[in-house]
């Protein structure tokens, strides 16, 4: 039996744009519109999706940096929607976030070891043994002792991510949002990163959300994957199956645009026309219709329904309902 | 040969100390081929391109080399033939547009701006304003064949009222509306979602191959190689360590680093386990001696350390290792 640790359902979020001098609501930006998603635990769920699909917004409303507009978060069979205070803080240490740039997440003031025990003072963690746990977490990152007593610029781009890993799980956390975690990274030391976080995975059950825009990364670490566009989650399915069998078109068009490696293969790309619509537009209908090769009518009147294709793939087009 | 870039070395001078930033990087591009140059953050891809363009900041020297450019050496040249050089002849693509575009004028304006001081046709009409109808006749046509929607409506508005992947295609058309012999793409397609980049490639591969360009294409990705360049060159700590043709070097590299960066890099089209390559990359202050890969290498021996290896031809690569062509 697989348990959900987390679920989220028909999340909204709409940002208002204000404007003249009396800063009046006068539109608003429909950055996540009904996205329904779930992760189970020791699951590493891919939320994949180009700049401006909304990806990262799902991702500071579940460590509720921002409250929905609409919708709701369950954590461990609870609604933690709004939750408050006392509830808030413990809801907090269970879920940790990780940021894209690792730099921009660390106080330039503080060392190491004064980042990582701030944070187990926070929640009152492992009282009177923080220093151990401290040097424990950062054997468990691949890093010594010594670099405790470090400052952030005195850390190269890989150590620093590292660093940020070891302060998420400082407080023992359940499950953990995972934004861009390598964007910033170059290649040879992303790989060091992806495995990290893998073999952490495995030995300590840890649950993710993996936020990117990267898809071979999703291929490579990512047990279920659901794919965003323009604010609405179009395709969710086992990473495997997803990348088999892609139903969606906007899938199959983002596959096939990502540049591959190997100048044996021969394929033949799918270039998509345009470019995603403007976020101030209320979403309606398809939000994938005017790029859409296979456009008909109902895609511009209605917002196509969820449809089970079974084996756990879930899509929302027109053309598999 | 078009290009021919030889020994290059230079240098940047910091508060930190002397930055050995290019260390003897050689290539050639042949005219009408397009090569990729391919390397992570600091390996030198970018200055190299500053060199090639005579852009490079005021704290850094071109300390020797020779770069050799339809038979000019550029290092030689004056700064206002170089320029000429520069506006008609090589044209560059950087990275993100919005820093290159004014905030402040409409895209109509820098864009005349561009062909009134380069296009040799538009500066020799005397009547300004016949110049501007020609120019603007010219821009219009520049952004069609970039497959930009409505162009003349498009030269009517501000940067900040277009996405990244229009200001990407208006530099393009800019850059490509002079009729260069050389384009310098450094990073074009990077800051662009994967939809767009694939529109402005293709774009790039027809303006290319309707002109018979040379095209220099900087980049980390090595997907983007496969799919554009016909050679590659690898970079590494301010050097080529390998360079050849995209079926040599991507399918069987000889550089233990090209094969360390191949085996750390994530794919889509298929099954892999990643092996990232231990260590970061070298302090360019304080540079290895040797070879530079030598305290990341799972070959290095006792030469590596001491001795910069040379160049060997290796089944069709030319490889800077000594683990190929003999010690």
């Amino acid at each position: 039996m697989v348990t959900e640790i987390i679920k989220i359902e028909n999340l909204t979020k709409h940002f208002p744009i204000l404007g003249g001098i009396l800063q009046k609501t006068v539109g608003y930006v429909y950055a996540v519109n009904d996205v329904t998603m779930s992760v189970r635990e020791g699951e590493t769920h891919g939320l994949v999706g180009e700049s401006g699909s909304g990806k990262t917004t799902v991702g500071r409303i579940i460590v509720k940096l921002t409250n929905p507009t609409s919708g709701k978060i369950i954590f461990e069979g609870e609604d933690v929607t709004r939750v408050k205070g006392e509830a808030l803080r413990n809801y907090r240490r269970k879920v940790q976030m990780v940021f894209q740039d690792p730099y921009a997440s660390m106080n330039p003031r503080m060392t190491v070891k004064s980042a990582l025990l701030e944070v187990m003072n926070i929640h009152s963690m492992h009282k009177g043994s923080e220093y151990e746990y401290a040097t424990k977490l950062m054997e468990r990152v691949g890093m010594s002792e010594e670099h405790l007593y470090r400052y952030p610029h005195e850390l190269s781009g890989g150590q620093r991510q590292r660093v940020v890993i070891a302060r998420a799980l400082s407080v023992e956390p359940k499950f953990i949002v995972l934004d861009e975690p390598t964007a910033s990274l170059d290649v040879s030391v992303q790989a060091q990163v992806l495995d990290l976080l893998k073999e952490l995975q495995k030995q300590y059950s840890y649950s993710y959300l993996l936020i990117t825009h990267n898809l071979a990364i999703i291929k490579y670490i990512s047990h279920r994957t659901t794919v965003m566009y323009r604010g609405v989650w179009v395709e969710t399915a086992p990473t495997q199956e997803l990348f088999k069998n892609p139903q969606h078109p906007y899938t199959i068009a983002l596959m096939s645009a990502v540049p591959v490696p190997d100048p044996t293969l021969k394929r033949e790309k799918i270039i998509l026309k345009g470019e995603p619509p403007n976020p101030i537009e209320k979403v309606v209908a398809c939000p994938f219709q005017d790029r859409c090769p296979y456009v008909m009518d109902i895609c511009r009147e209605k917002m196509p329904p969820n449809t089970d294709l079974g084996s756990e793939h879930l899509v929302r087009c027109w053309l598999r309902a | 040969m078009l290009l021919s870039v030889r020994d290059l070395i230079v240098e940047f001078y910091t508060y930190r100390g002397v930055v050995h930033a290019l260390n003897g990087v050689s290539f050639d591009l042949d005219k009408g081929e397009v090569l990729g140059l391919a390397g992570e953050t600091g390996s030198g891809k970018s200055v190299t391109a500053f060199s090639i363009q005579r852009l490079l900041p005021a704290n850094a020297k071109i300390v020797s080399g020779k770069i050799l450019f339809d038979g000019i050496d550029l290092l030689e040249l004056s700064e206002e033939k170089m320029r000429e050089i520069r506006g008609q002849r090589i044209a560059t693509i950087f990275q993100d547009p919005h820093t290159y575009l004014n905030p402040v004028f409409k895209i109509e304006r820098q864009f005349l701006d561009v062909l009134e001081y380069n296009d040799p046709e538009i500066k020799a009409i005397r009547n300004k304003k016949e110049a501007e109808k020609v120019a603007f006749e010219k821009a219009v046509e520049m952004l069609k064949k970039v497959k930009m929607p409505a162009p003349e409506r498009v030269l009517k508005m501000y940067p900040h009222e277009l996405s990244g992947g229009m200001k990407q295609r208006i530099l393009l058309a800019m850059a490509y509306s002079l009729t260069p012999d050389l384009i310098i793409a450094d990073e074009a397609t990077t800051a662009l979602d994967v939809t767009i980049q694939a529109q402005v490639l293709e774009i790039m591969k027809e303006l290319q191959r309707e002109k018979n360009l040379s095209v220099l294409l900087i980049t980390h990705d090595l997907g983007v190689i496969a799919e554009n360049c016909q050679k590659v060159a690898i970079m590494y700590a301010g050097r080529v360590v390998e360079i050849g043709d995209i079926k040599k070097v991507l399918t069987s590299p000889k550089h233990p680093y090209t094969q360390g960066l191949l085996k750390a890099l994530p794919r889509t089209d298929k099954e892999v386990e990643l092996v990232g390559i231990p260590g970061t990359v070298p302090d360019l202050v304080n540079p290895p001696t040797g070879c530079a890969f030598n305290l990341r290498c799972p070959y290095a021996t006792e030469i590596c350390r001491t001795k910069v290896p040379p160049y060997t031809l290796e089944e069709g690569s030319t490889v800077a290792c000594y683990l190929y062509g003999g010690k």
